[in-house]
């Protein structure tokens, strides 16, 4: 007969009900004030060099890995090469922060929208703007007017389609979470289900392959694919714009981020000042245009 | 009532049996006519009092618990954009439908690779048990074969078949992602499964194939009679396991283009940005694995039942 045990017992479960009762109250992330979704609200002084950003003084700017041409050159993002590193350290001077201030970090593309304490200030990653996306993050103005574009392979069933109704018997794909994808889908519809793949790459291989009869992709990375990576693929045409607004590339940012109206604020002026014309003329140059696919 | 020391009843006696075996216990039902002593109806009334103490203190713990995190969640400051982006019902609605067209991929992927995998597994594992010098390319073939797929991370094997395969073009080899997908399935798993057959082979006791031989049995008569039920019986669990495990990697077949489940609710969540579709997902793969389990358990059951009454050890 020992009443140790029971006395242990008991000291055991108040303990553990002391301690679910503690993480109740545990203290959690701090979030930032900046709470209010309402993105440009009473926009704080976009001082220069000093505004709320992950660390001070720096400006923390996220893009997945790896990252593509003609976005990036040779997948370093931080050598102010190719079209989107250009507009970052073109937003970041804006903003006040030089080069060397600015930070590069490698974020995948889902975990850039997940909800939670972001690790970045903004994120540049071909990420077309969309209403239902403004629930989930923040953007800023757009940067990049984007169409979308077909290629094929020379000489295979889908080289000669001159328009929307010759797509639609064709095996087709293009890469998940993507609008050249919603192109397929909304526009196209095609009898077969499209391919789906988790990245360009994939969809490049199984282009070659004749797995698909042909490929949707923005029109910069179309060019790409067709000068440099598929030699034997030419690019079939583009698409028109969808809906009243052309379609844009922005910079992602954390829901209701402080930040939100700064950056905004910077690409505007980048816009009209002509520096994302240049920059735009620089890298993507050669994105001349292709025939229009009705 | 006080209960003298040598038979004072336990603390915290959770079993239910009614037999105690305490000294001087009369033994029930040696004579007609029993009755339980006063001290023995105090013994099992305080013994009931126990098991209702502590289901009750059961049942309060668990609430308390569930409160707890009930609130620790729903108070955590982020849950207002949680709840929004992983449990948001519009998109939970437009999910569902997709992401079961992606599963019935899975589905027959699933009974097509398995089918193809218990047998290969079979096969190999038969290889590399066999006896005699004779064999020794075959078994050396059969190690070779599930070292290798056992140790190749199975998302490089996918890549390779289905990406690289096709680009051999080679005269009459498919280029359907699925059926490429399919096989680098079937190499990896029926490597697994293989070594979980030759597991429940080898701890077959040797005096079983013995006493088969003695009795006549040719070798291939005492496998097939003897050792395999035996070994295939032992193995369901971690063969349900391999199964299970393959129901949730047909989806990397995605890899090549086709759209699986998770795929389906990708795409959701690549137009969106809103994570629902993978919460559907990832409980409908859930709602499949559980009837696959019970259904194997009643197997299992039912053979342990069979055996039970042939009396054999």
């Amino acid at each position: 007969m020992h009443p140790a045990p029971r006395a242990l017992r008991r000291a055991v479960s108040a303990a553990t009900i002391a301690l679910l009762a503690t993480a109740v109250g545990c203290a959690p992330q701090p979030e930032d004030k900046a709470t209010t979704s309402s993105s440009g609200s009473a926009a704080k002084s976009c001082a220069p060099g000093k505004l709320a950003t992950k660390t001070s003084g720096k400006l923390t700017v996220a893009t997945d890995e790896p990252a593509y041409e003609p976005w990036f050159k040779d997948d370093k993002p931080a050598n102010g090469k190719g079209f989107e590193s250009a507009v970052a350290y073109a937003v970041a001077e804006r903003l006040g922060y030089g080069r060397g201030a600015v930070v590069w970090q490698s974020v995948p593309f889902n975990k850039a929208f997940a909800p939670g304490a972001k690790t970045f200030d903004f994120d540049i990653n071909q990420v077309s703007i969309s209403t239902e996306r403004k629930k989930a993050v923040d953007f800023s103005s757009g940067y990049y007017d984007v169409r979308q574009a077909v290629i094929a392979l020379k000489g295979g069933k889908a080289a000669k389609a001159t328009s929307i109704a010759d797509l639609r018997n064709l095996k087709l794909g293009a890469q998940v979470g993507t609008t050249s994808l919603d192109y397929i889908t909304d526009v196209v519809k095609p009898k077969q289900q499209a391919a789906v793949y988790a990245k360009n790459d994939q969809a490049k291989s199984a282009l070659k392959n004749g797995q698909v009869d042909a490929v949707v992709t923005d029109l910069p990375t179309a060019f790409y694919i067709t000068s440099a990576e598929v030699t034997d693929a030419r690019i079939v045409g583009q698409f028109e714009n969808q809906g009243a607004a052309p379609e844009q590339f922005g910079l992602v940012l954390d829901k209701g981020s402080a930040l939100t109206s700064c950056v905004s604020g910077a690409v505007d002026a980048l816009r009209k000042d002509g520096t994302l014309a240049r920059i735009e003329k620089q890298w993507l140059s050669d994105a001349v245009d292709a025939p229009v696919l009705k | 009532m006080t209960v003298t020391k040598g038979e004072s009843a336990r603390e915290g006696a959770d079993d239910e049996g009614d037999m105690t075996g305490g000294a001087g216990d009369p033994v029930p039902g040696a004579t007609d006519g029993y009755t339980p002593s006063a001290r023995r109806l105090e013994r099992e009334r305080h013994k009931r009092a126990r098991a209702r103490r502590a289901t009750a203190v059961a049942a309060l713990s668990t609430l308390v618990t569930a409160v707890v995190l009930y609130l620790v969640v729903v108070n955590a400051p982020g849950w207002p954009r949680t709840k929004e982006t992983f449990f948001s019902a519009q998109y939970a609605r437009e999910a569902l439908p997709k992401v079961l067209d992606g599963l019935w991929l899975n589905v027959r992927l699933l009974f097509v690779c398995g089918a193809a995998v218990l047998v290969l597994g079979m096969l190999i594992a038969i290889a590399r048990t066999l006896r005699g010098p004779v064999f020794f390319p075959l078994r050396a073939l059969a190690a070779a074969y599930t070292d290798f797929f056992r140790g190749l991370p199975l998302i490089i094997n996918l890549m390779i078949v289905v990406l690289g395969v096709p680009a051999l073009r080679l005269q009459g080899v498919t280029v359907d992602p699925v059926l490429l997908g399919g096989t680098a399935l079937t190499l990896t798993y029926s490597a697994y499964v293989a070594e979980v057959f030759r597991a429940g082979i080898e701890s077959v006791h040797p005096s079983q194939r013995a006493a088969a031989r003695s009795l006549g049995l040719t070798n291939r008569q005492a496998l097939r009679y003897v050792v395999l039920p035996q070994a295939v019986r032992r193995q369901v669990p971690p063969l349900l396991n391999d199964l299970v495990s393959l129901q949730k990697d047909t989806g990397l077949v995605s890899i090549g283009g086709a759209i699986d489940a998770v795929r389906a609710a990708d795409i959701i969540v690549g137009r969106s940005l809103n994570y629902t579709p993978y919460i559907v997902a990832g409980l409908v793969f859930v709602a499949l694995t559980i009837p696959m389990t019970r259904f194997t358990d009643w197997v299992t059951a039912r053979m342990d039942r069979q055996r039970a009454q042939g009396g054999s050890l």
